[in-house]
Order: C-alpha cells, then structure tokens, then sequence
C-alpha cells in the first residue's frame, strides 16, 4: 500500500447537553488506502457519525476534531465550508441509505444525477447527456434512457438505490462512503446493490468505507472490519479473520445471528453492561 | 382444530389483483412463516387477515369462525397484528400506558392497571417505562411495547409483519427470544412475514415460498435447515442467503 487516501488519528464528534458535552466519537484513528473497510456496530456506536465526520457533514452544534484528519494529502482540519464543498461528491462522496429520502422528488433521475456532475465539471450538455446514460447502464439499469425521465416516485427501492450509486460515483469520486446502502432494500435486490458498488469500486481503483450493522454483510463485500462500539474501535481484523475476533462484543455480534441451519434453542443476547462501563 | 385456515384467498388493491388463490391451513400453536421478495404478495395476506385489505374473495377462517369484510371485534379478539416498523406503528403522542390500555378500553375489559403491569413484565419492560412517550424508547423497546400491545387481549394468533427487520441483530435476538418465549408460555400460534430465511430456522415450523402472488412450495423447516427445498425458486432464495450469511 502506497501512501494512504484517508489519514485518522483521534477523531472526535462532540454534542453539547444540558449535562454538559457528549462524545459519541471518541478518539478513533484508523488509515484508508484504495481498498474496501467496513465498519460494524450497532445503533449508536458512532458508525455513521464517523462517516459524516469524515464529510465535515456534522452540524453545529456538534463539533469535530483529529489530531491528524488528513484526505489524500488535503488536511481536511483546515479547510474552509466553501472547500470542503469542492470535496465533497468530486473526491469523497456518500451513499445514503434510504433512496426514498435521500432523492430530489420534484426532479427527474436524470436531472439529479446530471446535477452531480455539473456542480463540479463543465461539459457540453450532450455529453453530459451521454455520462449519465452510460452511468445509468454501469449501475445496471436496463433502459436507461427510460429510466432518466422517470420521477423517483416512479422506480422501486432497488432501482432508487443504484440512481443513487450513479449519482455518487458520476463525478469519479476517490472514495465512497456507503452508510447502510442496502439496510432499506429486499435481500435479493441487495446482493445486488453491493455486487455493483463492488464492481464500481474495483474497476475505478477506489476506496470504499462500508458502514453497516450486519456482519456477515460485510465480511463477504469488504478487505478489513473495524467494529465500533461506544464511539470507540474495539476490534480490527482482516474481513477473512472475523470468525476468529478475540473481543467479547464482536463475538457477542456474531453469535446473535441466527443461522439458516439453526439448532439453538435461544440466541446468545450481549450483556450492554459487561462492557459499557469502559 | 386449525388456528387459521385461508381457501383461496384472491386480494386486490382496486383494479389490481395482488394474490392469486391463496390456500393454507396452520395448525393451532403453530409458527408459519411466509417468505419471499418485496411485491409478493406476502405482507398483503397478512393484511387481509388482519382486515386492512378488504377487498378480497376466497375465505379467511380463525379457529373454526369465518372471518367477515368488515371490522370484527371478535375476530380481533383472537387474531392481532405486529408491525415491521417500531417507529412508525406507535402513536407518538400516546404514553405506553395509553398505548396499552386502548384494546383494553374498546373491548370493554376491566382490570386495566393490573393486566398492563403485568404484559410489562411479560415482555421483558421495565415497570419504569409505562409512563415514557415511543420516542423516549430504542427501536428495541419500541417493538417490545407493540408485541405489548399485540398480546393486551390475549389473543391466540399472532400476525407478524417483519417483526425484527428494522432492528440491529444484536436486538433481533433479543426480540426472537421473546416471541419464542411468549409462543410457549400463552400457546400463541404464529404466521410470520420475513425475508430472512435464517429468521424462520430458528422461530418456525413450516414456511411458504412466495412468488408474484402465489404460493410455490409450503415446506417443513427440517427441509430449509437440510437445504432441501422443491422449488427452484425457493433454492434461489436460500441460495441469496446463504450467500450473504457465509
């Protein structure tokens, strides 16, 4: 690995309280090079509140901060609003995970993923007529020419997700972030979603960090795992290695799947106080 | 005697007919799981049991008494329904108390407070929560106080609309250990909603795979632990998910 995309050392997001400030990021370091990370946790371990963070996309009154916070050899720490968002969908760009929220419903999906391409490219509009149709078909869409003059009420769940891809990968982005990109969708239609992500980011040389609860999920789609639990990275392993985590609470996640084969009488149920008074 | 028995049941929203002679019989004390993609047609069976779809033709049929079209407080004496999403199936201005006592006060049963202390308990609630407000609770407590509600008038069937797919794993256990628990100690029969295949291993006896509006295969459980389903359809399913859960 050549010198990282993505450089973390203590990251912190902070919310004020009437009881004074919480942290419910605290002070994670990790690196990124052009490979595929998943982070697992449950609800409220900071897994998404450290992807947003990576975007600056943490409002006031939350405050972030790293000690180092660096993106390709940008320090992302000093960068103004007005930079970052020339960062933003043209060198990190996210994808969220509920289409029906997340998609202009007063646009056609052509336009919107058009949009994304000329906040940060000028090109003549045919051409850009031309990349969001060969997008539209990266991402497999069958008629894609159809398709680009429907409303997003007018696509089902699976579909809205890969406009959504398309509209994140168009601006070639060098790295995407996939907060619980198929949690909404049916499993059929997720293996899928994850197969294109997966394909996008293999061909275009990307980094992906993969933000999600289901371990299995991303064990199977990602290189490396980071579990996250309380704001804080209890394990690191490689995705191959996740049937041998040491930490009780990885092993408690991966017990408390039931199992297609399933002879337990009554799953395995973590024990929150055992550890989170750490 | 069968806890619920549908005979060619045909559902349509309007114009569009959804199911197609749908014909199951579930045994009292059973738990059915209906699998299958989203636009199958499975959560709209549960919904013309429950009476949300009324459009129907066929028969629906609870523990020997016919179901009719319309509102059947009798029917909903013995037959509940528990929601996929803890979010949106709780009435955000009503406590938990008032949650729970409303089946209580529409059916005319007395005896309110004991028997809403006594659910809690039942799910696994805290006594400290009866007077909390839906967003003062986790997804997790959320779904805990709807099967609450669900079980308020001791009812024998359960409908469950994917009672655990919008909770992290970590929870979904806990929420199946309780439907497992409650199945055997009130002698509930179930008829789940799911797309998780190893969901139903672990809560189910039978399962129905279906397709486009119609049942492909009714299996034994034996069979999908044994990965020995029919249908080529419903090896395609399995194969998904064993695929995801490696």
């Amino acid at each position: 690995m050549s010198t990282p995309l993505l450089e973390i050392d203590n990251l912190r997001v902070t919310f004020p309280t009437p009881k004074g400030p919480i942290d419910v990021v605290r002070g994670i370091s990790f690196t990124l090079g052009r490979e595929r990370l998943g982070i697992v946790g449950e609800s409220g371990s900071g897994k998404s509140m450290t992807g947003r963070a990576i975007l600056k996309l943490i409002r006031a009154p939350g405050k972030v901060s790293a000690d180092t916070f660096r993106f390709d050899g940008i320090d992302l720490n000093k960068q103004s609003e007005k930079a970052m968002r020339s960062i933003r969908g043209a060198r990190i760009s996210m994808v969220m995970q509920d289409p029906k929220f997340s998609l202009n419903p007063v646009m056609t999906v052509g336009e919107q993923i058009a949009e994304a391409l000329q906040t940060h490219k000028r090109l003549p509009r045919r051409e850009t007529q031309q990349r969001v149709l060969s997008m539209l078909e990266a991402v497999r869409i069958a008629d894609p020419e159809r398709v680009a003059t429907l409303y997003p009420h007018e696509i089902s769940g699976g579909m809205g997700q890969r406009v959504m891809i398309a509209m994140m990968l168009i601006p070639e982005p060098d790295l995407l972030i996939a907060d619980e990109p198929t949690s909404a969708l049916d499993v059929s239609v997720q293996a899928q979603v994850l197969d294109i992500i997966d394909e996008q980011v293999k061909r275009k040389g990307m980094g992906l960090i993969f933000i999600s609860h289901d371990l299995n999920l991303v064990s199977s789609y990602c290189d490396r795992i980071l579990v996250m639990n309380t704001g804080k990275i209890v394990e690191e392993c490689k995705a191959g290695e996740l049937r041998n985590a040491t930490h009780p609470y990885t092993r408690g996640l991966i017990a408390a799947i039931p199992r297609l084969d399933e002879t337990r009488d009554e799953l395995p149920v973590l024990d929150r106080n055992a550890w989170a008074a750490k | 005697m069968s806890a619920l028995v549908l005979n060619n049941l045909d559902i349509s929203y309007g114009e569009t007919q959804i199911t197609h002679s749908i014909s199951l019989d579930i045994a009292e004390g059973e738990s059915f799981a209906l699998v299958g993609e989203s636009g199958s047609g499975k959560s709209t069976v549960l919904k013309a049991v429950a009476g949300l779809a009324p459009q129907w033709t066929g028969s629906i049929t609870a523990f020997g008494q016919p179901r009719s079209h319309g509102i059947d407080q009798h029917f909903a004496k013995h037959c509940q329904m528990v929601f996929q999403d803890p979010y949106g199936s709780l009435h955000p201005r009503k406590t938990v108390d008032a949650i729970l006592s409303e089946p209580l006060a529409v059916h005319g049963i007395g005896s309110q407070n004991s028997r809403v202390e006594d659910i809690l308990v039942a799910v696994g609630l805290d006594r400290k929560f009866r007077f909390r407000y839906p967003h003062q609770l986790s997804g997790g407590q959320r779904q805990r106080v709807a099967i609450a509600r669900a079980l308020m008038l001791e009812p024998k069937l359960l409908l469950l609309d994917e009672p655990t797919s919008a909770l992290d794993v970590s929870v979904q256990a806990e929420i199946l250990n309780l439907l497992k628990r409650l199945r055997r100690e009130q002698n509930l029969t179930f008829l789940m909603v799911t797309h998780n295949l190893p969901v139903v291993s672990f809560l189910c006896d039978r399962l129905a795979v279906m397709r486009h509006g119609r049942i492909v295969e009714i299996a034994d459980v034996a069979e999908l632990k044994r990965g020995a389903l029919k249908e080529t359809y419903s090896r395609e399913l399995m194969e998904i998910s064993v695929a995801h859960t490696g």
